[in-house]
């Protein structure tokens, strides 16, 4: 059984211009939802607060629940059903990481059966104080920077097999970021600023494909946390997980197509550039329809089966292997043309 | 040939390693047993987030620690100069940690300093002014001993709480320590969130303090002010019938006479004429003495029992009490007097804790997580499968093979290295299924590619290993690299996901590239099949 014929040729570098509106449209929508929310919605992960997950045995009204809350001082927390309607699970948010020992869950749960006549089960409690969410905060940050170290020099010395230049891209880069954390800046900026000069570097450096690989990352990236802000859903710890899961996943694919292009431009060297790349995006689509179908098997299963925490790292996950899929597509790829379009005219 | 079979016995090795590992947890959950009993002993541990449990992350307040120092310090020059009859000597715990010690009189002056010469030599100088004859003396201890003191607060809080721990009965408790200040503390299995916070938390200190008798309580609390060298505390009550929680005001003289340093035992008893529980505790030789001069001295005034700033009670005292033993009542219910038994034998921690973080997961939320997490990888599985063997015939069977073969060496890699299964590990597992595939179908397409070239299908497959390897190294390297950062830089259940992941990446390799290869070898140059199914 076949999908994708041999010998199939779908002009796909043509469509490149319609291509980047679209991306650019993307963007811009995602940077539009991010500066309309101020940021991306914390969870209690990051933002500290405290989370109580409650089921009821039976239906039960969200009004009575906030009336219950109430009269324990808890008014202002925000309740949310959780997973499907029939599990009658809700989400307690409160912004106060109060302080958990004074029996609160117990409190909470008293209220709660007084004020809806139902049986409660008090399932989860997460209390994170302020300096540990502002740590949380760091350290994921501090997450995607390494990876994107890391990254950057493995990408750098495979594909354009210099390994030395990969080396002053990693020094430079650590360098900057080093004298830059000398000036007590936050740690986003310090994060935006590596991206920058690592762009810059590559630029410098002339490692084209490196190039491509990055910036569809971070097209991916910000498209991923872009989506999330629009659906409005929560940023926790699971969803940086997903984030860099989806960053791994996103640069084999990657990484497939532009194995695929540096083979056939030795093989069909007298073809230019758009042939070659066209030619080995579509010997590649076979392989790339094939696994993002079955991993978008496997991760819908999880949206749909696995329960709360895992349904929004799956939508995390799903909306990254589609952005994914189509960057490696009409991100990586034409940038490699525009980088020659660029040479061509500098000659 | 001789590779061949050399390769086999490698693969089979593995496999019967990953499946060695894995007998004992598979033994434990059909006998339901809690530990394993077969060789090698090892388990795959489930995480909170999939058993119940409590996770908390305590901040010891070390500066409270130096400043008790302080204090005791500051208790004891004063005994010293009680001692040694030093008149017009005044002493005053200033803010930042330090003493101001006014000393009037060149004898008293001489007296006092050949006291701090003597037994206070710790102390640090910071300034001296003579005033009209009066000695203005600014102490404190140096930095290097009150970071010593902070490292020590941490270091016995750490094991205070690891005995308390101890004595409430959870199985395989994890207690360490985190940074400068922190300590992390993992109780599977706990249900009584309340209890086990209360148990842990508790500063404990106990110290026995007489009544200020001369001056009225409620007037104390109505200028919101305390006479000189006395203090304010409450008595908290709750009222059985209204179940209302009554405080009532006590005004206790500072100084501690006796504190539960000196204690050697706690243990529970039942009240025979009210039938209610109280806290007998014992005192040492040393407490014993002590409480017996208190009490000889004292007799027919009032000593309060308080604990962290809380009087229990405030009895009369009867008589001198010469056996170093005392009750401490308070209307306990069985579980507080148990609790405060074990709080008072553990003994008080150094300075106060701060809970920083808490999560806790209930046991029927656990079990729904883990039946989400199986049924998500049995159908995810499943579909992934059908869906090879649809695609790809016979081949698509061996790369199944492959996928099942992936399963049981992340389950045996977990048990080997004691690692732990959370949820986010299960959905690891899931997505390596997914992603596993994906080295299978780089072969595949391959070796499709070279046969429509004309190749023989042995040929084939040669070459489409031999072109496809290096891609499917490079593509996975790129994953385990972000799981190996997630690894460092997660926390507990992303911890669990970074090491199904990595697990999985690294099984998907060998299966792919190794161990379908050999099946492929097999059936073509052993078995001599003429065509593939792929």
């Amino acid at each position: 059984m076949q999908f994708i014929k041999p010998g199939i040729n779908i002009n796909f570098i043509g469509g490149r211009k319609i291509a980047f509106y679209l991306s650019i449209a993307l963007l811009f929508i995602s940077f539009s939802s991010l500066i309309i929310h101020k940021g991306p919605r914390y969870g209690v992960d990051f933002a500290g607060g405290t989370l109580i997950q409650v089921k009821f045995l039976s239906p039960t009204n969200i009004d009575d629940i906030k009336s219950g809350l109430d009269t324990i001082d808890m008014g202002k927390s925000s309740v949310q059903l959780f997973g499907d309607p029939e599990e009658n699970e809700y989400l307690i948010r409160t912004d106060k990481s109060v302080s958990t020992g004074e029996g609160y869950s117990h409190k909470v749960g008293a209220a709660l059966k007084t004020a809806t006549g139902n049986d409660v089960d008090i399932r989860r409690v997460e209390m994170v104080g302020p300096q540990v969410g502002k740590d949380l905060r760091e350290k994921a940050l501090f997450a995607m920077f390494y990876a994107l170290l890391f990254i950057t020099i493995y990408i750098s010395g495979r594909f354009e097999s210099e390994w030395f230049k990969s080396g002053v891209m990693a020094g430079g880069l650590i360098f900057c970021v080093y004298s830059l954390s000398s000036f007590d800046v936050s740690i986003p900026f310090l994060i935006a600023a590596a991206l920058v000069i690592t762009l810059v570097l590559f630029w410098f450096l002339k490692l084209k494909y490196a190039m491509g690989a990055i910036v569809a990352l971070l097209h991916d990236v910000i498209i991923t946390v872009g989506v999330f802000s629009i659906f409005d859903k929560e940023f926790s710890l699971p969803i940086i997980a997903a984030l860099l899961t989806i960053i791994g996943y996103s640069l084999n694919d990657t990484i497939i197509v532009f194995d695929r292009i540096r083979e056939n431009l030795k093989k069909y060297h007298k073809n230019t550039l758009d042939v070659t790349i066209n030619k080995s995006i579509n010997e590649t689509l076979n392989r790339t329809v094939l696994t993002s179908l079955t991993t978008l098997v496997v991760v819908i299963t999880l949206f749909v089966l696995g329960g709360g925490i895992i349904h929004d790292f799956a939508f995390a996950m799903i909306v990254g292997i589609v952005i994914g899929t189509y960057s490696s597509i009409y991100v990586a790829s034409p940038i490699l043309l525009v980088w020659q379009e660029y040479e061509k005219r500098r000659k | 040939m001789k590779n061949f079979s050399w390769k086999v016995a490698v693969v089979a090795a593995v496999i019967l390693t990953a499946f060695i590992y894995i007998l004992p947890t598979i033994e434990m959950k059909l006998n339901g047993r809690k530990d394993p009993a077969l060789w090698p002993y090892k388990k795959v541990n489930l995480g909170l987030d999939l058993q119940g449990g409590m996770h908390l992350v305590l901040e010891v307040d070390t500066e409270k620690a130096v400043e008790s120092t302080m204090e005791r310090i500051t208790q004891e020059i004063r005994a010293s100069i009680r001692k040694e009859r030093i008149g017009n000597a005044v002493l005053e715990q200033i803010e930042n940690n330090r003493i101001l010690a006014k000393i009037k009189g060149e004898k008293s002056i001489e007296q006092f300093q050949a006291i701090l010469d003597k037994e206070f030599t710790g102390l640090r100088i910071l300034s001296r002014e003579t005033n009209d004859g009066v000695l203005n003396l600014m102490m404190d201890i140096p930095d290097k001993e009150a970071d010593n003191i902070k490292k020590m607060a941490t270091a016995q809080a750490l094991e205070t709480i690891r005995n308390r721990i101890d004595q409430f009965g959870v199985s395989e408790p994890d207690i360490r320590r985190q940074g400068e200040r922190r300590i992390l503390i993992q109780l599977p299995g706990v249900k009584d969130t309340k209890r086990a916070k209360d148990l842990i938390g508790k500063t404990a200190l106990l110290e026995f303090k007489l009544l200020d008798e001369a001056n009225d309580p409620l007037e104390a609390e109505r200028n919101e002010k305390a006479p000189p060298g006395s203090e304010l505390l409450y008595q908290e009550r709750e009222d059985p019938e209204t179940r209302r929680v009554v405080k009532t005001p006590y005004l206790v003289k500072k100084r501690a006479l006796l504190t539960g340093a000196y204690l050697t035992d706690a243990k529970v008893e039942i009240d025979s004429q009210y039938n209610e529980p109280y806290v007998s505790i014992k005192f040492d030789k040393k407490g014993a003495r002590i409480f017996a001069r208190v009490t000889e001295e004292n007799v027919k005034k009032r000593l309060a029992i308080v604990l962290d700033d809380k009087v229990y009670s405030a009895p009369v005292i009867q008589e001198k009490i010469p056996g170093g033993e005392a009750r401490i009542t308070g209307n306990f219910t069985d579980e507080e007097a148990r609790d405060l038994a074990i709080i008072l034998r553990a003994g008080a921690l150094p300075a106060p804790v701060n809970i920083l973080e808490e999560r806790s997961v209930g046991p029927s939320l656990g079990e729904d997580s883990i039946n989400k997490g199986l049924n998500s990888i049995y159908i995810g599985g499943f579909l992934v499968i059908l869906f090879m063997v649809i695609y790809y015939r016979s081949s698509g069977l061996i790369a199944d093979l492959a996928l099942l073969v992936n399963i049981l060496l992340i389950a045996g890699g977990l048990a080997g290295f004691q690692a732990t299964l959370t949820l986010p590990g299960i959905a690891g597992i899931i997505l390596t299924i997914g992603m596993a595939v994906d080295a299978n179908v780089l072969i595949f397409e391959r070796i499709r590619e070279e046969m429509a070239l004309g190749k023989t299908p042995h040929a084939s497959v040669k070459a489409g290993y031999e072109r496809a390897t290096l891609t499917i190294l490079d593509a996975n390297v790129t994953t385990l690299i972000a799981a190996l950062v997630l690894f460092q830089f997660g926390t507990g259940p992303i911890k669990g996901f970074a090491v199904t992941l990595s697990l999985g990446i690294l099984a998907s390799l060998f299966t792919a590239i190794i161990m379908t290869r050999l099946v492929f070898d097999y059936l073509l140059i052993n078995r001599k099949m003429k065509t593939l199914s792929i």
